[in-house]
């Protein structure tokens, strides 16, 4: 090989850039993801289910969240159906954080987890029935 | 015809994967065993090509130039286009990487009323650089399946990319120019004939792969929902080499790194290996110091040479007796 100096450096960068999330992780135990259930008002259900089914509510909840947003504030519709006929009201304060009231421990850990980072923290409390931030 | 066979080949690569996952639930395959094979070829086959390259010579000094050389002292020398010195040679390299520099004199030559003229023409240029910065930015925002915690330096990227804030989950810019200028550069294979008409399998195949890929990766985040936590427990559990299975991921994740997969593999194959090439072309790593060092053929072979001194040796005597003048006695 012709110039192998310069070749051998060129390829250990492609292949230190190529491969760099196996260089920087090998070794590491992958940490699971952990989400607290453990509230009051989940641990008082009776059937410990979210209202649609966790891997719905998984990849979908933040199109949901969207959807209501604009059925309240635009349509003045308040009132989800689920799919197994339960009627809830479209709200954070009201309707998630009533059950998921460890927003940090939750929805937090899983955003940070994944990357995520709702800009709706901005307005909303996040907290259980308090309101929008002053 | 060429189109539609690279459509189709997308298409049943992209069916392949739902198959072996929706129906056949091979999740394993095609979450694990492929994804690492195709790793290792990309990285394995990209080796190959380079070293490859580096076994042909390059028997002379053939860089390109376009501006003026070194010269005498009070002519200003264009260090850039025309570079005397390795660190000219970094300069020039590192401008047409990330800019595409000579991609920008690209001209266009038409005919207008009898008379043949000359042009620019930049939307070549517009495109591809639109789409390779897009991808980069893609590929880096993708980083944060792969790292946990996620350095500050993706999240910005990703806010700074998603700061339109249009709808929920957030629309990417990337994303949009992606789409568009791949758009752009398929378009213009099919639309103009003269382009069409020296178009082949192996030009049209890489765009519609990579508008496959970006479909079904804008498709899982917008559209179906694909559950982010589930794939980058996958992610991180590929790169730990601790693999795990998920079922809870949609069947469009497995879609997209199918495609991506397959392009991986495709990769040293193909003209995308230009992305390597580039840097061992000799018209643009040489520097152009012909005038200053000698540049050596590096197939020149020994030249057996026969100096008068080790001549006059073989033959003193001879010469002696024959009454030859002779240098030494
Ligand atoms: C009635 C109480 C209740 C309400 C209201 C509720 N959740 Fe849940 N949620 C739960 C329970 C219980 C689970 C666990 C379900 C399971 O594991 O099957 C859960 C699970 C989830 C999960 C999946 C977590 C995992 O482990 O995979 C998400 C995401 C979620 N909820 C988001 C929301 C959002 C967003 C809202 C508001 C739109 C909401 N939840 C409203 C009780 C509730
Ligand atoms: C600029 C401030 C602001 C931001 C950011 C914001 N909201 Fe809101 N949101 C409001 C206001 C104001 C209302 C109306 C409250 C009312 O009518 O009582 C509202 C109402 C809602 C409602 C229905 C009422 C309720 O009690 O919850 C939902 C659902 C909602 N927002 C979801 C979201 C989501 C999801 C996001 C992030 C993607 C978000 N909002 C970001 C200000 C904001
Ligand atoms: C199992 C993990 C998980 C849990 C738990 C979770 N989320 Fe999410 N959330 C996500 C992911 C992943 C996204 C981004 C989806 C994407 O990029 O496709 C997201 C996005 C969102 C968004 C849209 C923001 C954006 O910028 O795209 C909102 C709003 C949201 N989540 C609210 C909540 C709330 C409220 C809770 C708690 C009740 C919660 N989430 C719990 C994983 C989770
Ligand atoms: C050539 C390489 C790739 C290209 C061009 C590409 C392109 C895209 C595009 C355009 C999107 C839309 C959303 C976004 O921009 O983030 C996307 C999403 C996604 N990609 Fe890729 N991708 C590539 C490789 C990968 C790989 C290797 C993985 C993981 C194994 C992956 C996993 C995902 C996931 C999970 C999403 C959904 C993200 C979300 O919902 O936020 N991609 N991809």
């Amino acid at each position: 090989m012709y110039n192998s100096r310069k070749i051998i450096i060129g390829l250990v960068i492609f292949v230190l850039v190529a491969a760099f999330p196996f260089f920087i992780n090998v070794g590491k135990t992958a940490q699971p993801l952990q989400l607290s259930l453990n509230t009051p008002t989940i641990n008082q259900l009776e059937k410990k289910e979210c209202i649609e089914s966790a891997d719905y509510m998984r990849a979908n909840h933040m199109r949901m969240l969207n959807e209501w947003r604009d059925q309240v504030v635009r349509e003045g519709n308040t009132v989800y159906t689920s799919s197994s006929g339960q009627k809830y009201e479209m709200s954070l304060e009201n309707n998630c954080f009533q059950c998921h009231s460890n927003k940090s421990n939750f929805c937090d850990s899983c955003h940070t987890y994944s990357q995520v980072d709702p800009y709706c923290w901005d307005c909303h409390n996040g907290t259980k029935g308090a309101g929008l931030k002053q | 015809m060429k189109v539609w066979f690279s459509l189709l080949a997308v298409i049943i690569l992209a069916l392949t994967a739902w198959v072996g996952v929706e129906i056949l639930h091979l999740n394993t395959l095609f979450g694990i065993i492929i994804p690492y094979t195709a790793i290792a070829v990309f990285i394995g086959g990209f080796i190959i090509r380079v070293v490859r390259w580096g076994k042909s010579p390059v028997p002379f000094c053939i860089t390109t130039t376009c501006g003026q050389q070194q010269s005498l002292p009070w002519i200003k020398q264009n260090k850039i286009e025309n570079p005397t010195n390795t660190w000219g040679v970094i300069w020039r390299m590192v401008l047409e990487v990330t800019l595409f520099r000579s991609l920008f004199r690209n001209t266009k030559t038409e005919k207008i009323e009898d008379k043949l003229v000359f042009g620019s023409a930049q939307w070549l240029w517009f495109g591809s650089l639109v789409f390779h910065w897009s991808m980069l930015i893609i590929l880096l925002r993708h980083l944060r399946f792969f790292l946990n915690p996620v350095p500050g330096l993706i999240i910005g990227l990703e806010s700074l990319d998603s700061f339109l804030q249009i709808g929920v989950p957030l629309l990417y810019i990337t994303d949009v120019l992606l789409v568009a200028a791949l758009t752009y550069l398929f378009l213009r294979r099919v639309m103009i004939p003269n382009i069409k008409y020296i178009s082949q399998i192996a030009d049209y195949f890489p765009v519609l792969l990579l508008l496959g890929i970006a479909a079904s990766g804008i498709l899982g985040r917008y559209v179906y929902g694909v559950d982010v936590a589930a794939v980058k427990e996958l992610t991180m559990s590929l790169v730990s080499f601790k693999p795990t299975t998920s079922t809870t991921i949609g069947t469009i994740f497995y879609i997209h790194i199918f495609l991506v997969s397959s392009l991986a593999v495709y990769f040293p194959c193909s003209k995308l290996m230009h992305a390597g090439g580039i840097f061992l072309s000799p018209t643009r790593n040489l520097a152009n110091n012909s005038r200053i060092e000698r540049y050596i053929n590096p197939w020149n072979y020994e030249v057996e040479k026969h100096h008068y001194s080790e001549y006059e040796d073989e033959f003193r005597d001879k010469m002696r007796k024959v009454g030859l003048p002779l240098e030494k006695e």
